[in-house]
C-alpha cells in the first residue's frame, strides 16, 4: 500500500469512507439505538473507545503472533475473541475508575461485541495493509464517523415523530431512506480526500 | 414448541419471518454486496451454508453446553465455519473473495446466525434446526438477489454480468453507490409491509 498520511486516513474515515454510510457496518445497532440523541451519543462514544482499543490489540496480534506462526486463516476467531475480551476488560476498568461513564455506557458495552463495525474495521485494516499509525488513525476516525452519523440520525428521527409517514414505511423503512439521503449528502465530501 | 413440518419452517423463514424484510437483521452485508447479482448469490449461499450447519452443530451439542458460556461457544462454532467458507472462496474463487473483501468475515457478526441459534437451534432437535437455518439463509438470499437485480440492471445494464440493456441505456451511477442500497431495501420493506398489512386486515 502506498504511504497515505494518517491524517488523510483519519479525515477520510470520518467523511468520505464513513463506516455506516459507505461501508454499511454497524447497521443493526444504528437502526435500533438511533431514537434518542443522548443514547446515540453514548453508544457512539463506547464504539469509538472500543474501536481504538481493539484495533491496536488486533494489529499487534496479527502482526506479531499470527503472521510469524503462519496462522493468518485463524484471524476471524482470534479477532472476535480479542474483541470480546477487550470489551470485558474495558467494562471492568471503567467500573473501577470511571464509574460515571460506566453507568452511562453500561448497557451498550456488551452489545458492542457483536457490532459488525468493530470486526469490520479490524478486517479492513488488514486487507488494506495499513501500518500501525495508519490503523490507529483509521479506527479512531471510523469511530468518530460512526458517532457523527448515529447522532445526526437520532436528531432527524426526533423530528420524524410528528411527521406524516406512509404506513408500512414507519420505523426501519423511513430510517433506511433517511440513511440513503445522508449517504448521498456525504458523497459530496468525496472531493476532499479519497482512500480505498 | 410444537413440532414444525419442513414446509412450515421454510414458509416462516422465507416469508412470514424473513430475516431481512421483517426482522431487519443482518442487513450490513445485505446492503454492501448487492451491487452485483453474482456477489449477492455467493454471499447468500455462504450465509445459508454457515447458518444451516452451525444451527445443526449447536443443536447437536445443545444438551451438553453450559448455559452461561453458550454465547462464546456459538460464536466460536460460527467463526470456525466462516473460516472454512473463507478458505474455500480463496482457493476456488479468488476474485470473488477479493470482491466480497471483509464481508465474508463479517458473516460471524451477522445477527441472523446468532438469532437462529438463540431462538431455534438452542431448543430444538438437530434436523429441524438445520432446515430452519437453511430457510433463514434462503430468505436472506432471495432478498439480496431481488435488490441486486435492480441495482445491477440499472447501474450497469447487466444481469449476472450479461449485457441485457443495449447501448441506449445510460447507466445510473447512483445505483452502484451506497445510497441506492438504502433506498431499495427501504422500498422492499415498504412493499412487503403494505402487503402484509393488507392480508392481516382481510
Amino acid at each position: 500500500m502506498l504511504e497515505i498520511s494518517p491524517f488523510v486516513i483519519f479525515i477520510a474515515s470520518i467523511f468520505t469512507n464513513n463506516m455506516i454510510l459507505s461501508n454499511f457496518l454497524g447497521m443493526c445497532s444504528f437502526i435500533a439505538v438511533s431514537k434518542e440523541i443522548p443514547t446515540a451519543f453514548g453508544l457512539g462514544q463506547a464504539v469509538t473507545i472500543v474501536l481504538a482499543i481493539t484495533s491496536i490489540f488486533n494489529y499487534l496480534l496479527y502482526e506479531y503472533v499470527l503472521i510469524p506462526l503462519g496462522l493468518e486463516y485463524l484471524r476471524f476467531i482470534v479477532f472476535i475473541v480479542s474483541i470480546a475480551a477487550s470489551v470485558q476488560l474495558l467494562e471492568m476498568v471503567m467500573e473501577r475508575f470511571l464509574p460515571n461513564l460506566y453507568y452511562a455506557l453500561g448497557i451498550f458495552l456488551p452489545l458492542i461485541t457483536v457490532n459488525c463495525a468493530i470486526l469490520g474495521v479490524s478486517l479492513f485494516m488488514i486487507i488494506r495493509e495499513y501500518s500501525f499509525i495508519q490503523s490507529v488513525a483509521f479506527s479512531i476516525g471510523s469511530g468518530i464517523g460512526w458517532t457523527l452519523a448515529i447522532v445526526a440520525m437520532a436528531g432527524i428521527r426526533k423530528r420524524l415523530e410528528t411527521a406524516p409517514i406512509p404506513k408500512g414505511l414507519e420505523g426501519p423503512g423511513i430510517t433506511l431512506i433517511i440513511t440513503g439521503l445522508m449517504a448521498m449528502a456525504f458523497i459530496g465530501f468525496s472531493g476532499i480526500v479519497q482512500i480505498q | 414448541m410444537a413440532k414444525h413440518s419442513a414446509k412450515k419452517i421454510f414458509r416462516l423463514g422465507i416469508l412470514d419471518e424473513n430475516p431481512v424484510l421483517i426482522q431487519i437483521i443482518g442487513i450490513c452485508s445485505a446492503l454492501a454486496v448487492t451491487n452485483l447479482m453474482m456477489n449477492s448469490l455467493i454471499m447468500g449461499l455462504a450465509l445459508t451454508f454457515v447458518t444451516g450447519i452451525s444451527s445443526l452443530t449447536i443443536s447437536i451439542i445443545r444438551l451438553y453446553t453450559p448455559k452461561h458460556v453458550r454465547m462464546m461457544i456459538q460464536v466460536l462454532i460460527i467463526a470456525a465455519y466462516v473460516i472454512i467458507v473463507d478458505i474455500f472462496l480463496k482457493a476456488y474463487m479468488p476474485e470473488m473473495s477479493k470482491a466480497l473483501g471483509p464481508y465474508v468475515g463479517l458473516i460471524i457478526t451477522n445477527c441472523i446466525i446468532m438469532g437462529r441459534a438463540e431462538a431455534y437451534a438452542q431448543i430444538n432437535p438437530p434436523i429441524p434446526s438445520l432446515l430452519d437455518g437453511i430457510a433463514a439463509g434462503l430468505g436472506y438470499t432471495i432478498v439480496l438477489l431481488a435488490i441486486a437485480f435492480f441495482r445491477e440492471l440499472m447501474g450497469f445494464g447487466t444481469i449476472f454480468g450479461f449485457q441485457i440493456l443495449g447501448d441506449w441505456w445510460t447507466p445510473w451511477t447512483i445505483m452502484v453507490m451506497p445510497p441506492a442500497a438504502f433506498f431499495f431495501l427501504a422500498i422492499f420493506i415498504w412493499i412487503f409491509n403494505s402487503k402484509r398489512e393488507g392480508e392481516v386486515t382481510k
